[in-house]
Order: structure tokens, then C-alpha cells, then sequence
């Protein structure tokens, strides 16, 4: 009797302590500060899940890129749940390294995603990630040098006008230069800008037959007009300037105009660190006159879950929290609509609370939606991606093309010469991989 | 009879020695000032040298943010225990090249350092896969024994010169007087290579703390040393420059204070051992 009653003692304590249990997921993670605000909230999420717990590695965006390459191609099952980006998705959904996401809760309300961000996280059908934050590019302008200059930017600029602009904007001995766009050479560097500029003049990376398209007057007139424009009213050493260097020198009321990240929009009207957070007003992206595609481009944080993962349905639940609506609210409720982490859910935009807190929200979400993954230009092409090309041999290629026409802009080279070599160059990698017959 | 030097000369020598170390030490000073700034300050052209509002805002958002405390122990038992094991497998190995050499202790000496020269990138997929299968990764004890081996060269180096330095004669004398093994190098060579063990120790702690390789690719959540705890103040977009400083000088303090309190023996060390 009393080893029956020890015994079911013993079943009970198990129970207990099973359903006790605490599953531990760790999430790798990029340094920007919405995923940095979402550390501080997780209060809410435990509250909710108490027997989750969740451990955070923040990584620099070429560290974890690394890093989660590494962990899902070997199956290493170091992280549970992984930050990854609209180029990775798609690789890794067809390779079959993700969690197919299609049995999401009605309470998601998955078809409340933005259709862009959703068919660029989309593989076959299947979903394999959830969007966290998702940003396009459009035109930031200094308001107060414009009227100076007595010119008005247009909503939907083509590049001539923002080549007006900036030489009327130009004041070399002000320190105050017309235009600053990224140099610095690599894929989700100068080439994000330029992809999404070539798109915008017609052009594309491949044509159907993966034949690269260097050589073609789309490209050279994408260069050229770039080349033109920075030599002519942008900074000094444009060639090493990247996202962080050309919002330092927005900020600090150097630059007239900046096509960059629509997520530099809160950064540069957020009075604590720019001197000119009342000045700054926003257009589309420019594009060519008769060119029906703006330069803008299109990228989403999204959170995936490995295939092969011990802790799923653990991972599954923190994924859904919080790229959920009501993580949007609890952000609002504590930081205040401005902070909420844009770009993925229409029903954002229909908000009133946030749009008249996002001043630069409208054209965010038209940006957005200007930006098609699976048909960035005009033209017809073989793969998926606005500012790249969603294939495996990409960050090699769009890094060493980065580096001819970073080169150009240093002066080293000609446009010709960088054309010729990154067409050359991008030809015999492609044929190396067996695209090009 | 001793040189004479002119008082001129002097002014001039010692002028450019500052100047050299001022350099030299111009960018942790750099940094030092930047963790007191705010991100926009930290950003501004023309740079703010000293007439800035300070601000102590960057290192209490750190400490709020990341786990200053189990990136640090994971620091100390990682360095420490690298250099400790390190010498463990090192002092007999140097002990017998040194004074019962071969006729391939120099090739073998050479072949140790040349694993040297290879990049380490070139062996990351086998040692990532080696860590995976036998449950390494992600643990102290995988760093451990990772940053043993790759620092094991230079520690069998520097302990091979020290010990060439130790007349043989020495040792001879105490087998004369019936000394074993075991007290011969007990009693006779280590307190006579003491100082030569210091620096080696010294030295390796500092290359395996900085260590940066290997320590952000095999660890993950736990085990993540302080390189880890830096590296992830780098931001793609938005302005980390004093925020990722103020991580900096957190993580760099504890090497510094031990650099400078030893700073005799590192110099003995760097100028007399097998990297002169």
C-alpha cells in the first residue's frame, strides 16, 4: 500500500514537473533597434507563455548571416528561431531548411501581411517565414534648401528633376552637397541602391536565358547617371559612405538629398540626433521618364524557423506573438505609435493613430507596394528580388560587381571599364554554376 | 666611457617616443571618449574632442541590454584555461626539445609554427562539424580546447627559447648531485625559467581573450565570450558608434588593468621570446 502510494506520488510529480517544464528557444538576432525594443517587451510574451523561455544572440548583420548559414546547411541546431532576410527565404524555403508556416491561427490573419512582403517570403505556395519590420527606398529631401532653390520636388520624381535639384541644391563651399548615395562596394550595399536604380531605367540583372545584362545601354545609363550625379554634387569619398556614413551627413545638414532605407525616415526627423528633423520632406524613388518601375527597393526582417528544430511549437508560438497585430499594440501602448516596427501589415497603414504619428507613412507603404519581388523590372526575368537576385551565387557576384562600380566612383576606373569587367566577371560565375550553357 | 648624449638630442628622442605612443594609444583614447557621447555627438564633423555634453547614457543602456557578467566569466575561464592547459602539454614538450633535442627537433619546431600560417577560415567547416557530432558546441570547455590548440605553437616557441636561454651545464650539475628527473625540472629549470613562464602566460591570456574567430563562430547563446558581447553592438542601420565604444572599453578594461600591472613582464616577453 504504501509502495502503491509512493509510486503514484512519484507519476504525479512527474506529471507535475512535465507540465512545468520550461522549453528554452534561442532566437538569433540582427542589432536594429526594433529587435533591441522587443528584448525590453518580452515581459507580455512571458506573461502570456510562462513556460517559454527565450534566449537572445544579437549579432552584426555579416556575423549572423554567417553564422545562420553555417547552423541550418549543417543542420547544427544551435538556434531555434533565425532572423533572416527576404534574400534568404527563398534559397532556404526551396532547399527545404525552413518550417513551412501553413497552419497559421484564423486570429494571425495572415492575409492582413502586405502582398509584397508576403509573396517575397513565399515558396511554392508555402509561407516560410514571418515578417518582423519591412522597409522599401524613397527619397529623402531637405524641404528648406528646395524652396530656397525655388523648386518643389515632385511626388513621383524622374531622374532629371533630382538632377536639377541637386545642382541647384549644391554649395560645395557650404559643405552642402545636392545628393549622397551609398558607395560602399558590397551586395546589400552599393549594388542595393544600384539594382533597384537599374530596375527603375528599365533595366534587369538577367535576361531569361540567366545571361547577365552589363552591357546593355540600361546599364550603362544606370552608371553613368549615377557616376555623373555624385561626381558632380555629392560628398567627398563617396565611396566608402554606406547607409549609417550618408545618415550621419543627412543628419548633420550636409546633404540636399538621400535614396536610401524608408526606415531612415524616423532616424532623420527624430529631433535628439538630426539638425534637421523639421526640414526633411519625402518622395517616391525616382525612375526614368516612360519607365513604369521606380527605383525602389524591397527588403523584409523575418523571423524563420529551422527545419529540424527539437523545440517547434515553442518557436512557432514566439513567431506569431511577435510579428502578431497585438505585439504592434503593446509597442504602441509602451513607446508610442512612431517606434511600432513598420512595414507588414496593411492593417497599420489603415490606422490613424499611426499614420498621423508616421508622417513619412503613406509613402512608405506606397513604396512598398510599388515594389514587386517577382517582377522587379519591366522587363521579364528568371528570378525573384528587387535590389537582388534570390539565388545562392548572388552575394559573391552582386559584392564583386559592387566593388567594379565602387571602384568607378573612386575614380580608379571607367564606367566603361567596371561595366566590361562586371559583366565579364558576373558571365563566368554564372557558367561556372551551370546557369549559362 | 659611456656616450654622451646632448640635452638637445635627449628633447628630441624623448619628444618623438611620446609621440610615437600618443598614436599609438590614440584610438582606445578615441574610444574612451566616444562611449561618453551621445550617438549623434559621436557622429559630428568637426569631431568634439573634449567639450561635449558626457554622458553616462550608452554604458547603462549596455548593461541593460546584454549580460555584461557571463560574457566576462566566460572571458576569464576561456583565456585562462586555454593558457593554463596550453602550458600543461607545452613545458614538457619545450623541456625536451630544448635540452635532448633530435635530429628533427627543428623540423618538427618549424612544422608546429607553420600550422601557424595557415587562415583559419580554411579549417572552420571540419572543426564545425567535429564540434557539432561530439556536442562541443556552444561550451566553454569546446573553446577551451580549441583555443589550446591553436596557441600551443607559440607557447611551445617562446618556452623552447627561454629554455635554450638555461645553460645545460646547470642541469648537469644537479644529475651530478643525483638529482632525478622529476627534480631537475621541479627544483632546478622551472625557478629558473619562472620569469620566462610569466610572460608566455601573460601573453597567450591576452591572445585568448582578444581571440575573435573562433570564439564568434562556435558559440551561440551560452559560451559567447566578450568578443561576442561587442560584435553584437554593430548595427547595419542606425548610428552605433557610442554605444558600441562604451561595449568596447567595458570589454577591453579587464585585459588593459592586467596589461598594465604586468606590463615588465610583457615587454621581457615580447622582446626576448620566440616573437622578438
Amino acid at each position: 500500500m504504501k509502495f502503491r502510494a509512493l509510486a503514484g506520488a512519484c507519476v504525479l510529480g512527474l506529471t507535475a514537473s512535465g507540465a512545468m517544464a520550461e522549453t528554452t528557444i534561442t532566437v538569433a538576432t540582427v542589432n536594429n533597434g526594433d529587435m533591441i525594443r522587443m528584448q525590453g517587451l518580452m515581459d507580455d510574451f512571458y506573461a502570456a507563455h510562462p513556460d517559454i523561455k527565450v534566449n537572445w544572440v544579437t549579432m552584426e548583420e555579416n556575423v549572423l548571416r554567417q553564422k545562420v548559414t553555417t547552423d541550418v546547411a549543417t543542420k547544427a541546431g544551435q538556434y531555434d528561431v533565425m532572423t533572416i532576410g527576404t534574400y534568404e527565404v527563398p534559397i532556404w524555403g526551396k532547399q527545404g531548411w525552413l518550417v513551412a508556416l501553413d497552419d497559421l491561427p484564423d486570429s494571425y490573419d495572415v492575409n492582413d501581411l502586405l502582398p509584397a512582403i508576403r509573396s517575397g517570403l513565399t515558396v511554392d505556395d508555402h509561407l516560410y517565414a514571418l515578417p518582423f519590420y519591412g522597409e522599401s527606398s524613397f527619397t529623402m529631401y531637405r524641404k528648406d534648401l528646395m524652396e530656397k532653390a525655388g523648386l518643389t520636388m515632385p511626388e513621383d520624381p524622374t531622374w532629371a528633376d533630382i538632377e536639377k535639384a541637386a545642382a541647384a541644391m549644391t554649395d560645395k563651399e557650404a559643405g552642402i552637397y545636392g545628393i549622397c548615395l551609398r558607395g560602399k562596394a558590397g551586395w546589400g550595399e552599393n549594388m542595393a541602391f544600384l539594382s533597384a536604380m537599374d530596375n527603375s531605367m528599365g533595366g534587369r540583372w538577367f535576361d531569361m536565358d540567366w545571361n547577365p545584362q552589363f552591357n546593355t545601354p540600361e546599364w550603362k545609363n544606370t552608371l553613368t547617371t549615377y557616376l555623373n550625379l555624385m561626381n558632380e554634387y555629392g560628398p567627398p569619398g563617396a565611396s566608402s559612405n554606406g547607409f549609417n556614413e550618408n545618415l550621419a551627413l543627412f543628419q548633420q545638414g550636409k546633404c540636399g538629398m538621400w535614396m536610401d532605407a524608408t526606415v531612415a525616415a524616423s532616424f532623420v526627423t527624430n529631433p535628439k540626433d538630426s539638425k534637421v528633423a523639421d526640414q526633411v520632406g519625402f518622395a517616391m524613388a525616382p525612375h526614368k521618364d516612360g519607365v513604369a518601375k521606380n527605383g525602389n527597393w524591397l527588403w523584409a526582417w523575418t523571423l524563420a524557423i529551422p527545419a529540424g528544430t527539437q523545440k517547434e511549437d515553442a518557436a512557432k508560438t514566439f513567431i506569431e506573438w511577435a510579428t502578431s497585430k497585438e505585439y504592434t499594440a503593446l509597442v504602441a501602448s509602451k513607446e508610442g505609435w512612431a517606434n511600432v516596427p513598420p512595414g507588414t501589415r496593411t492593417s497599420l497603414y489603415e490606422n490613424p493613430d499611426y499614420t498621423s504619428a508616421a508622417p513619412f507613412a503613406d509613402l512608405t507603404l506606397k513604396s512598398i507596394n510599388a515594389a514587386d519581388p517577382k517582377s522587379p523590372s519591366v522587363q521579364d526575368v528568371p528570378y525573384t528580388g528587387v535590389q537582388f537576385v534570390a539565388i545562392p551565387e548572388f552575394q559573391a557576384i552582386g559584392t564583386a560587381v559592387g566593388q567594379q562600380f565602387s571602384a568607378a566612383l573612386a575614380g580608379q576606373i571607367t564606367a566603361d571599364q567596371a561595366l566590361q569587367n562586371a559583366q565579364s566577371l558576373t558571365e563566368r560565375e554564372m557558367k561556372k554554376a551551370g546557369y549559362i550553357k | 666611457m659611456a656616450r654622451r648624449v646632448s640635452t638637445r638630442r635627449r628633447v628630441i628622442v624623448t619628444a618623438i617616443a611620446w609621440a610615437v605612443a600618443f598614436l599609438i594609444f590614440f584610438p582606445i583614447l578615441w574610444t574612451f571618449l566616444t562611449s561618453f557621447k551621445t550617438e549623434g555627438e559621436a557622429v559630428a564633423t568637426p569631431p568634439h574632442f573634449l567639450f561635449f555634453n558626457w554622458t553616462l547614457e550608452n554604458y547603462i543602456e549596455v548593461n541593460e541590454r546584454s549580460d555584461y557578467f557571463l560574457h566576462f566569466m566566460n572571458s576569464v575561464v576561456i583565456s585562462v584555461g586555454s593558457t593554463v592547459l596550453g602550458l600543461i602539454i607545452a613545458i614538457p614538450a619545450a623541456w625536451s626539445m630544448a635540452f635532448v633535442p633530435g635530429k628533427r627537433t627543428k623540423d618538427v619546431l618549424m612544422w608546429m609554427l607553420s600550422t601557424k600560417m595557415l587562415p583559419p577560415v580554411g579549417v572552420l567547416i571540419p572543426i564545425f562539424l567535429l564540434f557539432k557530432n561530439t556536442g562541443l558546441m556552444d561550451t566553454r570547455t569546446g573553446l577551451v580546447i580549441i583555443l589550446t590548440l591553436i596557441d600551443l605553437p607559440i607557447i611551445v616557441w617562446m618556452l623552447y627559447t627561454y629554455f635554450k636561454e638555461i645553460p645545460g651545464e646547470i642541469l648537469e650539475a644537479a644529475r651530478m648531485d643525483g638529482a632525478g628527473l622529476r627534480e631537475e625540472v621541479i627544483h632546478i629549470l622551472t625557478p629558473m625559467a619562472i620569469p620566462g613562464i610569466a610572460s608566455t602566460l601573460l601573453l597567450n591570456v591576452i591572445l585568448a581573450w582578444n581571440e575573435a574567430f573562433w570564439t564568434l563562430n562556435l558559440t551561440a547563446a551560452n559560451a559567447a565570450p566578450l568578443t561576442a558581447f561587442i560584435a553584437s553592438y554593430s548595427s547595419p542601420e542606425g548610428l552605433f558608434y557610442a554605444k558600441l565604444s562604451a561595449a568596447s572599453m567595458m570589454a577591453i578594461a579587464p585585459i588593459l588593468i592586467l596589461g598594465w600591472f604586468s606590463q615588465k613582464q610583457l615587454v621581457r616577453g615580447l622582446t626576448f621570446g620566440a616573437v622578438k
